[in-house]
């Protein structure tokens, strides 16, 4: 995984709320065995025609918001389905941070696992958010994870939560993977701890 | 001060503690998998050259993609397509290089993944299980912590059984009094989201209680904890008792003899202590329950079944006002009307929500005697071969196909529309799954999630019908 740091980008609005993985990324394109080509149909359904042509009003297909790095989106964005197609397919269409009033928890936990930065903002700085993406799409924004705050054009500064231990996984880059395979003695001490409590899958009579 | 169930669960399974730097690391009794969440998890495993921790604490089965039709004249089972093989065949070889047990495609216990745990008696009180799936909430009906994870998670627990995690909220979901004739667990689940809304649990892990809960089978519950994660929370919990111990009892894997004895000894010290705190409690009366049915594009949008669709001018805010608009125009649906009397196109029954042999029997007792109408196609998918097997000895499926529905093999199929079992463009369908979004059941299909009762009705009428009626009706004849 690439350390995220700090980074400039413009936004798109997605003024909807409880969008659900199923948008994000419908399950017709879940058939594949790894995760690249998911940016092509992130938000299939709503970007494009039957006719596989894009419809011409939904936010993505608009030459202003093409080279958009941050998804400004509604409340409980992510909800549904614990696919991490769509993080996936996010980070596929472009994104590297998606900004609401807050997260469905596996979207969340996804995202984090794979350099989407979740940023939650309170609601009014979100209608604010909205508005300049709306109505001056090419004006970015900066992100800087390891101050934990997005600075607005203005100047102004808005904080925003992260774990200190996703903080410091997404800052160095490391995958969460090798803390836990460090922790073995940990296991194993569990494990033997509490080695009859559970009959396993092979042990059927 | 005492403990919830959740916390007792929690406290069992804390390999190491949460710390100001870092999560939990909480350790997982029984990891499910399937083919469509696990491919780039063993590919890390690979890449690493990393074995599978505990293949004895892991299940693998094939569900989302795999067809539900029966083999052809030359007993090959009908793939969709070319990807939904190499899911499958990647599934297998994965299965089989590291040493994980797998209930495959054509053999007698394959299944949903959330039905066949339960079914082989896998599923047991205090564990904490976890599958690359959001339904995974299922389990906790056994007083289990259970919820789903994704690909990376599912990469951690094949690698080292464990998982981060930091330490949810709890809500007590308080459900007292006694359910009228034809009102089900589906309705209380969906009344439940009603209320909450599909944000309402986030951060928060459910426990279900009070005297309509327990009087619930285990079926029951297990359809109430299945929707847990469509109100946003990541599990749902019941305390186990008696009927729990009941329904596990001499299942291939429920411990035997003394072993059993010790289980349940220790099994009954799980429930939440009298003096044990929540952090949010609600509460619903089930003696004021109607059949429930869901109006918009996702679970939260639900109403009784003899309610009106809300009013976009009516909403409380602005948002809200945008999002009713939204859902109703997807849904070809005005303000204010009334669904009873909508006609549909299909009727689905199943999905790991519906499709338990409580399930089928419930339908099967409303439709016997009835057809299907004209130009209703009704899809009947048992949510495992072991299910299937079960109600054809009891000659359900025949009750399904003298009334014109499908009687299908075991799988998710209309839940997801990933295997060709799918809504066309505009259609309309009463689904016993669980999920109405947009496109989910085909895109741009419409779905009106409601209970096996209720869909059998509507089957039977060609439009949304008030199961009450039809029980009514029964009882006079
Ligand atoms: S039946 Fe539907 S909800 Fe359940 S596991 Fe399958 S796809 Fe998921």
């Amino acid at each position: 995984m690439e350390p995220i740091k700090t980074f400039q980008g413009t936004m798109a609005p997605l003024a909807i709320n409880d969008i659900d993985t199923d948008q994000i990324i419908p399950a017709r394109f879940l058939k594949v065995t790894d995760k690249n080509g998911l940016g092509e149909a992130c938000f299939s359904d709503w970007r494009y025609e039957s006719d596989g042509s894009p419809k011409p009003d939904f936010v993505l297909n608009q030459p202003q918001y093409a080279s958009a790095a941050i998804l400004v989106g509604g409340h409980n964005f992510g909800c549904g389905s614990s696919r991490e197609h769509a993080p996936w397919a996010l980070m596929g269409a472009g994104f590297k941070a998606v900004i609401s009033t807050y997260f469905a928890d596996i979207f969340r936990n996804n995202s984090l696992k794979n350099g989407l930065l979740p940023i939650v903002v309170d609601e009014e700085t979100y209608q604010q958010l909205l508005s300049l993406a709306e109505e001056e799409p090419d004006t970015a924004i900066i992100v800087n994870l390891e101050q934990e705050q997005i600075v607005l054009p203005d100047g102004r500064a808005v904080k925003f939560p992260i774990d200190g231990f996703s903080k410091y996984c997404l800052l160095n880059g490391v995958d969460q993977m090798g803390y836990l395979l460090e922790l073995d003695d940990h296991i194993n001490e569990y494990e033997e701890q509490n080695a009859g409590r559970v009959r396993t899958t092979q042990a059927g009579d | 001060m005492g403990q919830t169930l959740f916390e007792k669960v929690w406290n069992r399974h804390v390999v190491k503690p949460q710390t100001a730097d870092s999560p939990a690391v909480l350790y997982i009794d029984l990891h499910l998998i399937h083919e469509v969440t696990s491919p780039q998890a063993f590919t890390v495993l690979r890449e690493r050259g990393l074995p599978v921790r505990r293949p004895d604490r892991t299940l693998a089965t094939m569900d989302h993609s795999t067809p539900t039709t029966p083999r052809n004249l030359d007993g090959i089972i009908p793939v969709l397509d070319v990807q939904a093989s190499k899911q499958l065949d990647t599934l297998t070889r994965n299965c089989e290089d590291f040493g994980i047990p797998l209930y495959a495609l054509g053999t007698e216990k394959q299944g949903i993944v959330h039905v066949i745990g339960p079914e082989q008696g896998l599923t047991q009180p205090g564990m904490t299980i976890v599958c690359g799936d959001s339904h995974t909430s299922t389990h906790g009906a056994f007083g289990a912590l259970a919820f789903g994870i994704g690909t990376s998670e599912v990469s951690h627990v094949l690698a080292t059984q464990c998982l981060l995690q930091s330490k949810p909220k709890t809500m007590a979901i308080r459900v007292d009094g006694t359910l009228s004739n034809g009102v089900t667990a589906k309705d209380i689940i969906l009344a439940v989201i009603a209320k909450i809304g599909v944000g309402g649990g986030t951060g928060y892990v459910l426990e279900y209680m009070g005297s309509a809960i327990r009087a619930l089978s285990m079926e029951g519950r297990m359809t109430i904890c299945n929707m847990s994660i469509e109100g946003g929370a990541r599990a749902g919990m019941v305390a186990p008792d008696d009927t729990t111990f009941e329904y596990i009892a001499g299942r291939p894997y429920a411990p035997r003899g003394q072993a059993w004895m010790d289980a349940v000894n220790d099994w009954r010290t799980l429930p939440t202590d009298d003096d044990a705190q929540f952090d949010a409690e609600v509460v619903l009366s089930a003696d004021t329950l109607t059949p429930m049915i869901t109006y918009g594009t996702n679970p939260g949008m639900g109403m009784p079944i003899d309610a009106r669709v809300p009013d976009p001018d009516r909403a409380s805010d602005v948002s809200e006002r945008v999002a009713l608009d939204k859902a109703l125009t997807y849904m070809g649906l005005q303000p204010n009307q009334s669904l009873l009397g909508q006609p549909v196109n299909v009727v689905f029954l199943g999905s790991c929500t519906n499709s338990r042999i409580s399930d089928l029997r419930e339908a099967a007792s409303l439709l016997r005697g009835h057809r299907v109408a004209e130009d209703v196609r009704m899809m009947v998918v048992p949510g495992s071969q072991q299910v299937k097997a079960q109600a054809e000895a009891e000659g359900l499926d025949q009750v399904f196909k003298e009334a014109g529905a499908e009687w299908r093999e075991a799988g998710c199929s209309m839940c997801i529309a990933m295997n060709g079992d799918q809504l066309a463009p505009g259609e309309y369908a009463v689904s016993t799954s669980n999920r109405n979004f947009e496109g989910r059941q085909g895109k741009g299909g419409r779905t009106f999630l409601a209970s096996p009762l209720t869909a059998v009705a509507t089957a039977i009428n060609g439009a949304i019908t008030d199961p009450r009626q039809m029980l009514e009706r029964e009882v006079i004849v």
